[in-house]
């Protein structure tokens, strides 16, 4: 593709987008704060408004967590209790914060922040070292396949910046990462407060040999965040224009969850099973030779096949998981637990089917990481794994190795509530 | 193998017309709010390529207060007329003649509050199950927890205690007869996106947002156009000063910038080193704190 250049870079920027969990007392607000004000992402009205909000509640100085205190419920609680989407920006990139809060109650809050971030940022009391709470927020990371974890150690500060504080803290934190599958973990000593190693390098830590977190945001590697592997293309809406210049035209319009796919390709399509050639690739801007993901694009294929809306168009060479036969760790979101033998919409990529829970497996206990196979009812926040049936078969991948392929959603029927969010796993993966 | 990657407009645009074809896909009588500013004009960008070759398939909607600039007026009827759109006008003056609301007056007056009242009948008359709004979470921080797919009640009332998870990119836009749905295709995109996308891909903005003479005068510290049903107080002095939009919409409340920007490249040069906010010239918002999340519970856009 040829993009438009220009001299200040603005169309060269990577986008990343991470999650940050936290609990009122370990300085996320402060740390978010921090972000965004020393790289000037703050501007002077929203800076009077947290000012003047501040005195309301009798504050005398700047409180930079009123900035990342969105609704008035929250605001008059002290508390954050949503998942907030905030941005900056630097030359470098564009980042999306999904900022939610930390307590165990809200475990469905960091689980939906989580499903979109490309990385995490755990923070630590140095004080406190590794508590339930760094328990929770690596397993949901790692649940959620995060491909890069930032542990940050904070209020180094007030511990006197001591190199051998922030050494213990990590062995605490190494030795249960061999439970999680997560690729990569990065550690920074750090105070949000002060500003150390946040975007300034500290001069307090001179032991520190690493980067701030900020160069590490601008600078890690997520080009290898997508699969670029396992071509998938679920359809998601068919366009006909049955104008005179596109008279026979019918175009598979969706996102690419998967791969990359090129004119020419052979794909097979399911549930069909037909296969065909991809005939053109196409954009308002431009035909394209190949397409990969996230990229939204319509194809058109050579033959003349039925394909609608929940199909999923793949290459005959790498196919997916068919079955009825679902195992899932499942986040539950609702006041109402999970019902086993209950039926629910299970809505998985583009499509859409009716299924039963047939049986919970465990349930997860979320502090210890232990499965826990008594106390088997799933509640809100609760995180368990079950197994569905649905009544017409998914084509899915595991949720290991495609977060778009292997996630679903339930949804209530009655209510038409979202009640909970599946992972899917395989034997394989 | 990893040059397969798209810069963060691409992977914006790929997700707004994601939102885009899933509205098309999951709503019977879906409608796009079009105002005639930047984010809707660049929301009709997208969905023109959502559903490229074919036309939009989704009409527009204007929700007018009748105090516009002329120059909005001309621009979407010529983008009606290019792309073959069919378009909904809702009036707010039709809205005031019924009785069903009380203008305000005073030298404040505008008429922003009232458009809700007009937008919930348009709605309501036409059945539109999902109007598709310009809104970005980056504006105003009643904003920065809406979801792509906010559910609205029979009354057009948003909960915010009461929001449907989104995760990953599942959107659930089941509801019950007589409800909708406000779709946000922009949620992710930030003031700076939008112009960088505009300049990227050469889309036509009307001539208000690129420095023009115009007869202004000072309120509150922001700069307003003058207007034949505006009040000025005894000390306003009207004065010809050169100036662009930074935001367009309703004349009596659409702050101006004194600028000398006349391309995109400068315009891009002074929001990025701009040290307020959008929001910060429309002068509706600085009623009170909360007055975005006030106005979004009952239906505001």
């Amino acid at each position: 593709m040829t993009e438009k250049k220009d001299t200040n870079g603005y169309l060269d920027m990577e986008l990343l987008r991470f999650t940050t969990a936290g609990s009122v007392d370990d300085g996320k607000s402060t740390l978010i704060g921090r972000l965004l004000y020393d790289s000037k992402s703050i501007f002077e009205d929203q800076i009077e408004a947290i000012e003047k909000a501040g005195r309301n509640q009798g504050k005398s100085e700047i409180d930079l967590a009123l900035l990342t205190d969105g609704l008035r419920a929250e605001r008059e609680q002290g508390i954050t209790i949503d998942v907030a989407y905030r941005y900056f920006a630097t030359p470098k990139r564009k980042f999306i914060i999904a900022d939610t809060p930390g307590h165990i109650q809200y475990t469905r809050n960091m689980v939906t922040g989580a499903s979109t971030a490309n990385l995490a940022i755990i923070l630590i009391d140095a004080r406190n070292g590794v508590i339930e709470q760094t328990l929770r927020h690596a397993y949901i990371a790692s649940l959620l396949q995060i491909p890069h974890i930032v542990v940050c150690i904070n209020k180094m500060d007030l511990v006197d910046y001591d190199e051998a504080v922030y050494e213990k803290i990590k062995k605490q934190f190494e030795s249960f990462a061999p439970k999680l599958e997560v690729r990569d973990i990065k550690f920074i000593p750090i105070s949000a407060l002060k500003g150390d190693n946040v975007v300034e390098p500290s001069e307090n830590m001179p032991w520190y040999r690493g980067t701030t977190l900020m160069y590490l945001l601008e600078n890690i590697y997520i080009k290898g965040d997508y699969n670029h592997t396992d071509a998938r293309f679920p359809v998601q809406y068919v366009i006909r224009p049955q104008s005179e210049e596109f008279h026979d035209y019918r175009g598979y319009a969706g996102r690419i969850d998967g791969g990359i796919f090129k004119v020419g390709d052979k794909i097979k399509v399911f549930p069909s099973g037909l296969e065909s050639k991809i005939k053109s690739i196409d954009t308002l801007n431009e035909k394209l030779d190949f397409a990969f993901a996230p990229q939204s694009v319509s194809i058109t294929v050579e033959d003349d096949i039925d394909i609608s809306r929940g199909d999923m168009i793949v290459k005959p060479d790498n196919l997916p998981v068919q079955s009825q036969d679902i195992t899932a760790m499942i986040s539950w979101f609702n006041e109402r637990p999970l019902q086993v033998r209950g039926k629910y919409t299970l809505r998985h990529t583009t499509n859409e089917v009716k299924c039963i829970i047939q049986e919970v497996k465990f349930k997860m206990d979320i502090n210890s990481m232990n499965k826990n196979t008594e106390d088997k009812e799933i509640k809100m926040n609760d995180i368990g794994k079950i197994k569905i049936k649905t009544a017409k078969p998914l084509f899915f991948d595991a949720y290991r190795k495609n977060r778009n392929t292997g996630s679903f959603i339930l949804i209530d029927d009655i209510t038409n509530e979202t009640v909970g969010a599946g992972m899917i796993v395989t034997d394989k993966a | 193998m990893n040059n397969y990657h798209l810069n963060h407009l691409r992977e914006l645009e790929a997700e707004s017309i994601f939102v885009f074809r899933e509205v098309a896909a999951q709503f019977d009588n879906p409608v796009i709010l079009f105002s005639g500013g930047k984010d809707s004009i660049v929301m009709f960008h997208l969905a023109r390529k959502a559903f490229y070759p074919a036309k939009v398939p989704i009409p527009l909607l204007h929700i007018d207060t009748g105090h516009n600039f002329e120059e909005t007026i001309k621009f979407r009827d010529n983008l009606v007329e290019k792309y073959g759109v069919k378009l909904y006008v809702g009036s707010v003056q039709k809205t005031i003649d019924e009785g069903k609301v009380r203008e305000e007056t005073g030298y404040n007056a505008s008429r922003n509050v009232l458009q809700t009242t007009t937008l919930l009948d348009a709605i309501e008359e036409h059945k539109f199950d999902a109007a598709m709004g310009g809104g970005r979470r980056d504006e105003e921080k009643a904003r920065a927890k809406e979801r792509f797919f906010s559910h609205r009640d029979e009354f057009g009332q948003w909960d915010p205690k009461n929001q449907r998870p989104e995760l990953w990119n599942l959107f659930n836009g089941k509801k019950r007869m007589g409800e909708h749905f406000r779709v946000f295709p922009l949620s992710n995109w930030t003031e700076l996106d939008v112009w960088q996308y505009i300049y990227m891909e050469d889309i036509e903005i009307p001539n208000l947002y690129f420095t023009h003479k115009r007869e202004v005068f000072e309120r509150d510290g922001v700069l307003l156009a003058t207007a034949p049903f505006m009040t000025l107080k005894p000390n306003e002095k009207p004065e010809i000063l050169d100036v662009r939009c930074r935001t367009i919409g309703d004349i009596t409340n659409t702050g101006l910038t004194r600028s000398k920007a006349d391309n995109l490249k400068d315009i891009i040069d002074e929001i990025a080193a701009e040290r307020t906010t959008e929001r910060g010239q429309r002068f509706d918002d600085k009623r009170s704190e909360t007055a975005m999340e006030d106005r979004k519970k009952e239906g505001y856009f």
